[in-house]
Order: structure tokens, then sequence, then C-alpha cells
């Protein structure tokens, strides 16, 4: 599914991540963890093509193909799909014609038939109790006015409707309250199956006490520095991250 | 502007009359300049009453002591009224078919789901052969008629119905109201005129979309909309196609009067050609001066503008509340890009107790262009327990355009409600990546967030003319992005 090669990214002439290698197979689901400054987010951006985030060395490879020269939206067609840590706000764009958009841009993709908009209700909605969200969000403006919880839900209601076969869940856990989180790591955990892949960054442990990661690395100043199986965070959690840095 | 580039634009001035003359053999082109003899030109052509002529000559005569405005936040190259020509047909002859059109234009077209017979009416291709503009007025003022309703052509109005033009003509904008409505009102070569009687819903919407070849004609219309008591009517100015026009001074002057429990909606969008996108080159200087006098009690005019085109665009079209319980509207979306320049909003004057105003004004600017919101709101001694709300809004795309607010407001009577809000904002690099995430393409993405941002104001629009606008922001924004 994702394979990285000694990745270096560079943002604003900066060296951030300094040769990452990452293999994740189909169907698996991996955690990143690390501290604030320890590139998760640089990890997660270079995957998805942002601007700024140049890749210096290395490769990406995502379906048996190098996506460097992919633009950020050809890479989201192609089924990668990312939890915004900081999902952004559109004013003005109703969250449903924004689901549309992009749910039909991803049909038009696959040579399927876009959704009238009758059609895609009815679609949405099935989603929308997945995530336990109201339908009251569909007629707000995208993430506007929504709580940290709220956006989430939101973020995995868009992963829900896209399908994607590789999702980036950045910091997902971050500003949840313990029953949102429970509801994310459902949804995370139905979604996925032996086609659909995971990558999970976060700082805490605390979501995985829901959701089982296949492998856990550890990254610091750029590097993977150890990866193990799920009682590595455990052990992370007991003995904080100092005890790996010497 | 730089001098290279001031010089390039006079060049092309020249240049367009010149290709005018050479093209045109179907039509009479008057050389340019303007003196009283050129008044007394167009005056006979348009076989016009002696009283207009004289209306026209006085205006003339002031327009010589009035000065060009210079407050207005825009630059472009001084204006040589010489140079320009102030009669002149429409150009037939220019492109002979389809084929011979900007591919890139026929492109743009198709984008905007206009049909190749309106492509060819709004380019002057075989108009005679394929849309007699004539006959299509005809049409529509047979059906009107049998309602009461004057719709027609603003010369056909001075000919047919002197006296209701006499009484108005004027009455809201003096011709010494600024100096280019004077201008207007000496040179105008035609426009539209509007009579709705006492009582009558007109039925259909009007609009000079099926005129606009004639309109072509001049670079100087006059429209004259009259709603009498209790009566009603949509007007809908403009085309949304890109014309290429070659004029360069577009001088406008609109003037609307509603009587006891009238009510006017005027809606524009406003598409000329804005120059080359680097220069700003060869694009339209468009000068309009636009007021409605809510003259009755209980009336209420509103307008709505969608400005994309145009190099310049400088125009407030303004409300006078004199009869109690009048209301004034103003929604406007203007965009500015690449080398565009607008300086637009709106003046509303409550003379009349419990009138009410209401503007909401949406700025988008991209490229390099500039563009200024400027509204006053004044309130009137008398006028007891007036309400102003306005919002202006501006978005900005890129880091190489401006957006400035000046509002002004004048308040004479302590009873008054005014609210005013404001904002600007970027469309960020965070918005685009999300949407990028998602699968939508950058363009798609920046159409959606900034009809996002116009939707109160297209909400506003008759709803043919609000997709069309949607479109158009979608094509005039195209490559602002990336």
């Amino acid at each position: 599914m994702l394979e990285i090669k000694n990745l270096h990214v560079e943002v604003e002439g900066k060296q951030i991540l300094n040769g990452i290698d990452l293999h994740v197979k189909a169907g698996e689901m991996h955690a990143i963890m690390g501290l604030n400054g320890s590139g998760k987010s640089t990890l997660s951006n270079a995957i998805t093509g942002r601007e700024n985030y140049n890749v210096t060395k290395g490769d990406i490879i995502y379906k048996n193909e190098s996506i460097l020269e992919m633009e950020p939206n050809k890479r989201a067609l192609a089924g990668i799909f990312m939890s915004f840590q900081y999902p952004t706000v559109i004013p003005g764009v109703n969250n449903t014609y924004f689901l549309r958009a992009a749910v039909n841009a991803k049909r038009k993709y696959n040579e399927q038939k876009e959704y009238d908009a009758a059609s895609f209700l009815k679609f949405v909605k099935s989603k929308l109790q997945e995530v336990e969200m109201d339908s009251k969000y569909l007629k707000r403006a995208v993430n506007e006015g929504f709580s940290g919880g709220e956006k989430k839900r939101n973020e995995m209601l868009q992963l829900l409707c896209l399908e994607p076969e590789l999702a980036i869940m950045d910091e997902t856990d971050s500003g949840l309250d313990i029953d949102a989180l429970k509801i994310i790591s459902k949804g995370i955990n139905n979604y996925k199956n032996k086609n659909r892949s995971f990558l999970v960054i976060t700082h805490y442990q605390r979501l995985l006490k829901y959701i089982e990661p296949d492998v856990v690395h550890v990254l610091i100043d750029g590097k993977i520095i150890k990866s193990g199986g799920k009682e590595l965070a455990l052990e992370l959690e007991e003995k904080g991250y100092s005890w790996l840095e010497s | 502007m730089s001098e290279s580039k001031n010089s390039v634009i006079d060049q092309r001035v020249k240049e367009d009359y010149k290709y005018g003359f050479i093209s045109d053999i179907e039509s009479e082109t008057l050389a340019p300049g303007i003196s009283e003899e050129t008044i007394h030109y167009i005056s006979k052509k348009k076989k016009e009453p002696a009283w207009l002529l004289e209306w026209r000559l006085k205006a003339y005569r002031k327009w010589l002591e009035l000065k060009e405005p210079n407050w207005q936040n825009v630059k472009y190259k001084n204006i040589d009224y010489q140079d320009i020509s102030y009669f002149s047909a429409p150009k037939k002859n220019e492109v002979k078919s389809l084929d011979e059109l900007d591919p890139e234009l026929l492109r743009t077209y198709d984008k905007l789901g206009i049909s190749l017979n309106e492509q060819k009416m709004m380019n002057g291709v075989a108009v005679d052969a394929v849309f007699d503009s004539v006959s299509i007025a005809t049409t529509f003022r047979e059906e009107l008629k049998s309602h009461g309703v004057i719709f027609c052509s603003f010369s056909e109005a001075a000919i047919d119905y002197p006296e209701i033009v006499k009484k108005y003509l004027g009455s809201v904008i003096p011709q010494t109201d600024n100096y280019f409505a004077c201008l207007n009102s000496a040179v105008f070569t035609d426009g539209s005129f509007v009579f709705i009687p006492k009582g009558v819903k007109c039925p259909m919407e009007l609009s000079t979309y099926f005129r606009i070849n004639e309109a072509k004609t001049g670079q100087f219309e006059r429209t004259l909309i009259i709603a009498e008591e209790g009566s009603s009517v949509s007007y809908l100015e403009g085309c949304t196609a890109p014309m290429r026009d070659e004029n360069q001074l577009h001088a406008a002057v609109v003037e609307l009067v509603a009587l006891d429990n009238a009510t006017i909606k005027y809606s524009t969008v406003q598409n000329w050609y804005p120059g080359n996108p680097k220069t700003g080159e060869g694009g339209i200087y468009n000068f309009v001066t636009k007021r409605g006098l809510c003259s009755g009690k209980n009336s209420r005019i509103s307008w709505t503008q969608v400005e994309t085109g145009s190099a310049v665009t400088w125009k407030y079209p303004s409300c006078i509340l004199k009869g109690d319980n009048s209301v004034g509207e103003f929604y406007s979306v203007a965009l500015t890009n690449n080398m565009q320049q607008a300086d637009t909003g709106t003046k509303m004057i409550h003379i009349g107790k419990n009138t009410k105003s209401t503007i909401i004004s949406k700025g988008i600017s991209a490229g390099q262009g500039q563009q200024t919101y400027r509204g006053e709101v004044k309130i009137m001694k008398n006028a007891d327990n007036a309400r102003n709300f306005s919002q202006c809004d501006s978005i900005l795309i890129g880091d190489r355009c401006g957006a400035h607010t000046f509002p002004y407001i004048d308040v004479r009577n302590q009873s008054a409600t005014m609210e005013h809000e404001a904002s600007t904002s970027k469309i960020g690099e965070d918005q685009l990546f999300y949407c990028n995430q998602r699968g939508i393409n950058t363009e798609d993405a920046v159409s959606m967030i900034v009809n996002g941002f116009c939707k109160e104001v297209f909400n506003e629009l008759p709803m043919e003319f609000a997709m069309e606008a949607a479109k158009l922001m979608e094509v005039s924004l195209e490559g602002s992005v990336g």
C-alpha cells in the first residue's frame, strides 16, 4: 500500500525528516508516535503533498508508484485521505455541498455516475449515523462554529463518504472528549478491513486504548528510532520518550 | 501605472477607433471629437425633438466648465475626449462567422452554457440575418403593451412619449451631478426606457440582454425606468457573456423613479472586457452613474450588481429615500482580477420617515486587482426612525491584490439606527489544501470558496441570472491561483 524510503523533507529550508523508512501493507494499521516537533505532521503533509513540504531525498511509493510528482488532489483521488489535526473553516460553503463535491470528484475519477442532490443526501445520512452526528451539521458551513469534537467527527464523516484506502489520522485524538474518542475509534475499527490501511499519528497512547495498531513506530528528530508491537505504546506511556533518546 | 503602459493604452485607444473606421463599412461613424456640432449630429440622427437637443446642448456647455474627478481610488490614463467618436453603429462585419472567433472566447461561452444562437447574437455575428434585435424588442413590446407597460429604446421614447421623458429625464441625476453624467447628458446615444403604469405588476423580467448590440452602438447609454403607484418591475441589465468591446469609455446613466407603493428591482451582471490580463491594456473604463428615487411612500428600490468585467469600474448605484417608509437595497459582488480596478459602493440618502436601507457588499480581489468599497449613508434631519444595515466583506486571493473600505456615515437625526459590519479575509493555502486533500481541484475549490462568500448577493438575483453569475465568477477567476 504505502512504502516510504529514506524520506528527507525540508520545510522552509529547515530539515525536518531525516530518512524515514516505513512500509504499510494493505489492511495494516500503523501508529506513529512522537513528541511535538518530532516531524509527525510533516510526515503526513509530505504524504498528502502539501505545498512547501519539499522532499529532498528518498521516495514515497503508493500502490507501487512514486507519488512525489502527483498533485495533492490526485493523491486524494487515488485513495489517500488525511483527517486533519485542525480542520479548516470554509465560510458560506454548505457542508453537504462540499462533501458532495468531494464525493463526486472521486466518483468522476472512478468513472462512476455522480450523485445528484437527492441521492447524495440519502447516501450521506446513512453515514451520519455511524459517527452519531445530527443532520443539522449538514446544513452548516464547512466546520464553521463546530466544536473540536464536532470537527473531528466531521472529518470521520468525510472519511466514511470518500472511502479511502489509506487513511492518515493526524492527531485525531487531540481535543476530543471521551465520548467522541469512542465514536471515532469505533468508526476506525468498523472501517478497517483487509484492503484498507491506517496511519495513525498521535502524541499520546490514549487513542490506542480503543484501536489496535499492528505496528507502533517512535519518531524522534525526524527519524524512526524504534518500531514494535502495541506493547511499545504502553512502554512509552510508562517511561516517556526520554529513555529512547540517548 | 507606468508611463510605458499608459502609452500602450493610449495607442490602443487610437487603434481601436481607427479599426472601427476601416472595418465598419455599413455603419456611419462620426469622426472623433466633441463639439456642439457633434451633438447636433447625434440629435439629428436620432430624429429627436428640439427640446431634447436643447437639453443636450445645455449639458454640454456645463460639461465644458466641469473638471474630471480624481478622488476615486483608481488609476487610469487621462482620457482625451477629443479622441473619442461619439456616434458609431454596430460593427457587424467585424467577424463574419463563428469560426473566425477566438477559440478561447468560444470555450468561455461553452463554459457559461450559452447556446450558439446566443453567442451569435452577442458577438454581433450576422445579427440582422439571425437575430433582428429590433423585432425582438417589438415582440416584447406588444406583449407588454397589453398590460400597459412601455418598454422601448430611449430614442424611440423621446419621440413617442416626449411628455414622460421630459418630466423625468434628469430628475434623479441632474445634468451637473458629476462630470461623466454631464458628458452622458450631452452625448448619450441610446438606452432603455421603461414605464410601468399605476397598479401594474410587470408580467415578465425586462432585460437589455436582447438589445446588447444596440447598446454597443454607443458608449453612453441612458436608461430611465418609472414605476407608477402600486406597480412593480424587475429589470436585468447587461449580459453574462464576455463582450470583447472595443470601446474604451462607458459612461452610462441610469435613473429610476418609484412612486407610492411601487417596487423596482434592478439587476446588473457586468462583464465588459477587462483588458489584457498582464497589462490591463484595452479594457473598458466603466464610469457609470446610477441612482433611484423612492419618491413615494412605501416605495422600494433594490440594486443588485455582479461586476466582474472592465479594466476600471467606478460606480455607486444609490437610493434617495424620500417617501416615508421607503426601502433602499444594494447587493453587490465585485471581482477584480489581474490588472482590474474597481471603486464601487452605494449611497443611501434617508429623507423620509421610517426609511430603511440595506447594503451588502462583497469584494473579491485576485491577481493584482485593486478594489475599493465606498459607501455613504446619510440620515437627514427629518428622517425619523431611519435604519441602515451595512455589511462589507472582502476576500483576497494571492498576495498582490488589495481591498480598501471607505464607509461614510452622516447622521443628522438622533432616532436613527445604524449597523455596520466589515471583514477582510484571505483564501488561505489551508482552505485550498483542505479542498485538494478531499480530491477537489484548485480551480473548483477557488470557485466554491468564492461562491460561498457571494451567496447572500447571488440569492438576490433572479434565479437564472444567479446560476450564470456563479459560472461567470468561475470563468473570471480562472488561473487566479497557482
